[in-house]
């Protein structure tokens, strides 16, 4: 049901905030395209997009309150958990917080997210956690439109005029280094994907998927080696999620409690 | 004898919801859509059950207080509504009665079964308003979230298309 799950391991409460700051994040930035993109259709398509994960994040904030309540004893609700709490507290991959950019580089955050969403949901769907594998289930019939919109993007930019395949390869060295936290395990992850070798199974799956889709766009790989960013999930974050808060936050920091 | 009564009960509630209308797509009754999964009489608690169709619908919060409003008008005044996110709604749970209303409003109904691999390569949506099978897409996301954009080849007309979901 809705608030509660009746049985069956729990998710750890990190982790539930983990994935609800995720796309909480994701589909804020996303929704700076509106009235922005570059036709009236792809417009649309980035903030549905962006909707769809906001809603999601609802889904998992809502859950999280839950658990949040019987873990500290203090009320909370899917708004004190999305505009009460500071930066360091936030989980989300530092992928998310990154500026847009242009719409290309908008594009591939998109593909990069939205097929790691993809993989770790097919897992999550066959926790024991049953409300985490409900809003798992419910969600990916949406992200699999995410993976394929964002996928045929990333082929028409890469495999189109000099021009945009130059700005796809920046983007796509630019981004690189953010790509590598997503299969990082952190205390809370642990044991929670079936099998030992869960997130490096999911590192594998994205990686052939990314792989694929890339070289068909005629992009090139950057290094294996590539240095790697990291810290989202530890609360550890760019200068760019302050802004993102300041501006999201700031109704309820000026008008605690304010309704509408 | 009492189980009639709340049957009865039960009945004259699934009534009140086929006037309940989505405020997105006005033809539609939360019945039409197939979102409603159960509804549970307790004494004078009633109890509905409803899927939401995609997570960041914003018509859900509204159909929700519909369906409140709507019951309370009726004389049911302790009404709970949970949301049950699995299964996930399908477009499969759209009555027959649901996809014609939402042709003859404009709007083309979705065409498959199943949301499957082939769904795309082989997907023809006929044009609500001429019939004709030749049409394209012009987008996979349209006015709402349940809704992808079309263009009709033969008669011109843009239409929105439910998405097999």
């Amino acid at each position: 049901m809705h608030t509660q799950s009746t049985e069956g391991n729990v998710i750890h409460l990190d982790h539930a905030l983990h994935l609800a700051d995720n796309s909480l994040i994701m589909g804020h930035r996303l929704s700076e395209w509106t009235g922005k993109g570059p036709t009236l259709e792809q417009d649309i398509a980035i903030t549905n997009i962006s909707l769809d994960l906001i809603g999601q994040a609802r889904n998992f904030y809502q859950y999280a309150a839950t658990l949040s309540e019987s873990k500290n004893g203090q009320p909370a609700t899917e708004d004190t958990l999305a505009y009460l709490r500071d930066a360091h507290e936030f989980k989300n991959l530092l992928i998310t917080e990154l500026p847009n950019g242009h719409w290309g580089k908008s594009i591939l955050k998109i593909f990069f997210f939205s097929t790691l969403q993809y993989f770790v949901y097919q897992k999550l769907i066959y926790i024991s956690d049953q409300q985490i594998s409900a809003i798992a289930e419910k969600s990916l019939k949406e992200i699999a439109y995410h993976v394929r919109w964002s996928s045929e993007w990333v082929l028409r930019l890469g495999d189109g005029t000099e021009e945009s395949h130059m700005k796809i390869q920046e983007a796509l060295d630019d981004l690189w280094p953010y790509t590598g936290e997503m299969f990082e395990p952190v205390d809370w992850e642990n044991g929670l994907y079936s099998g030992e070798k869960g997130l490096q199974s999911i590192q594998e799956d994205w990686t052939k998927k990314v792989s694929e889709v890339l070289k068909e766009a005629t992009l090139t790989l950057p290094d294996a080696d590539t240095w790697m960013q990291s810290g989202g999930k530890k609360g550890v974050h760019k200068e760019h999620l302050g802004y993102i808060l300041t501006e999201m936050q700031f109704l309820q920091r000026a008008y605690p409690g304010c309704e509408w | 004898m009492e189980t009639l009564v709340i049957n009865h009960t039960e009945e004259r509630i699934w009534k009140i919801l086929e006037e309940v209308y989505d405020p997105e797509i006005p033809v539609l009754s939360v019945i039409d859509l197939g979102i409603v999964r159960s509804v549970n009489t307790n004494n004078d608690q009633i109890e509905i059950n409803i899927t939401p169709t995609y997570s960041g619908c914003p018509a859900m919060d509204v159909i929700s207080m519909n369906i409140r409003m709507a019951l309370i008008q009726n004389g049911f005044n302790d009404v709970i509504i949970r949301q049950q996110l699995s299964p996930a709604w399908t477009t499969d749970w759209m009555t027959e009665i649901g996809k014609q209303k939402l042709t003859s409003y404009g709007i083309a109904p979705p065409v498959s079964k199943t949301f499957d691999k082939e769904y795309f390569e082989n997907l023809v949506v006929p044009c609500p308003l001429c019939r004709s099978k030749n049409t394209r897409m012009i987008s996979e996301f349209g006015s709402t979230s349940c809704k992808a954009l079309f263009q009709c080849n033969d008669c011109l007309e843009p239409f929105d298309y439910f998405k097999c979901h």
